[in-house]
């Protein structure tokens, strides 16, 4: 148990790791995710009610689900960092700032097309949209917070602190459509009872709600490496590893 | 195939531009966020081994000359 901890505190494990795994999740990723589209945009049916609008839902929920487990992610990266001090914690935290970036911005986007189909609006100041929208300025926050300051551990520090306080948003965004009269549905998949939503639907959004796992698993892998690079550019095992 | 032609399809019952321009711009943004670590990984990696390179052959020059 202790050797895995230890591992994943070693850079040149890590580095390793994904090296090793990129090769295989790249292309299954990318494979799942078109399969995954083709399913919902021509194989599940119609909604008797929306149409063919609602096959948003398989990139919508997907993305929105996948945006705020990243941000669990990232504030318990930035809650490692400021505990102990372990500066891989501070790599997985800035990893994760802009994939959940560009997860929420889907969220967003695909909202704001399927609102303008279904309610009429391409915005609504509605409680769940816009806790939403405060979460994408968290990320962003993160990453331009790190950016700010010319010493790097003081960013990593400042930036673990936004991602913590920003944790209060998380709850606000689940309980949104439950808090306030929203425009926005509640949830229709539930795991303690049946989901409001046929099989034939089912299926591929969760296909596709784990497609965006995977490829928020990929991604991470993608920036960590990147920033392992830069981070150990003058170190030994790197230059090893890349011109043996 | 749900749909009963490839153009029926691409109508989307009407709502075709909203669906897949939505399809659209998330494989965009997909491939931005992918294609930004690839790349700079790889400037990362040209530089360190080009550095490593002129090293090497700095330390050959020394060796000869003494």
């Amino acid at each position: 148990m202790w050797r895995i901890i230890h591992q994943f505190g070693s850079p040149p494990w890590v580095y390793r790791f994904c090296d090793r795994v990129i090769p295989w999740l790249f292309p299954i990723t990318v494979l799942a995710l078109l399969a995954g589209s083709v399913w919902g945009l021509l194989f599940a049916p119609t909604d008797y009610k929306q149409g063919d609008s609602y096959r948003i839902i398989y990139i919508h929920v997907p993305a929105a689900v996948v945006a705020l487990a990243g941000y669990y992610v990232m504030a318990l990266a930035g809650l490692v960092s400021l505990v102990w001090r372990i500066k891989l914690a501070d790599t997985a935290m800035r990893a994760a700032a802009p994939i959940g970036a560009a997860y929420t911005a889907i969220a967003l986007i695909t909202g704001a097309i399927w609102g303008k189909l279904t309610w009429g609006a391409w915005w609504v100041w509605d409680a769940r949209i816009t806790s939403m929208l405060i979460l994408f300025f968290l990320y962003a926050g993160v990453i331009a917070l790190f950016e700010a300051y010319e010493n790097k551990t003081v960013a990593a520090r400042a930036c673990a602190i936004l991602s913590l306080v920003g944790t209060v948003n998380i709850p606000i965004i689940y309980k949104s459509v439950d808090w306030w009269y929203s425009l926005h549905q509640p949830a229709s998949i539930k795991f303690t009872e049946s989901s409001a939503i046929d099989a034939s639907m089912l299926y591929p959004l969760l296909g596709m709600i784990i497609t965006f796992y995977a490829l928020f698993a990929l991604l991470m892998m993608l920036y960590l490496k990147r920033s392992l690079t830069e981070d150990y550019a003058r170190s030994a095992w790197l230059h090893k590893r890349l011109t043996a | 195939m749900y749909f009963d032609s490839v153009a029926d399809a691409l109508a989307m019952g009407g709502h075709g531009a909203f669906v897949w321009g939505a399809y659209g711009i998330t494989f965009l943004i997909i491939f931005f966020v992918l294609l930004r670590p690839v790349m700079s990984t790889r400037r990362l990696n040209a530089g360190i081994r080009e550095e490593a390179l002129r090293k090497r052959s700095a330390k050959g020059a020394q060796g000869n000359a003494s």
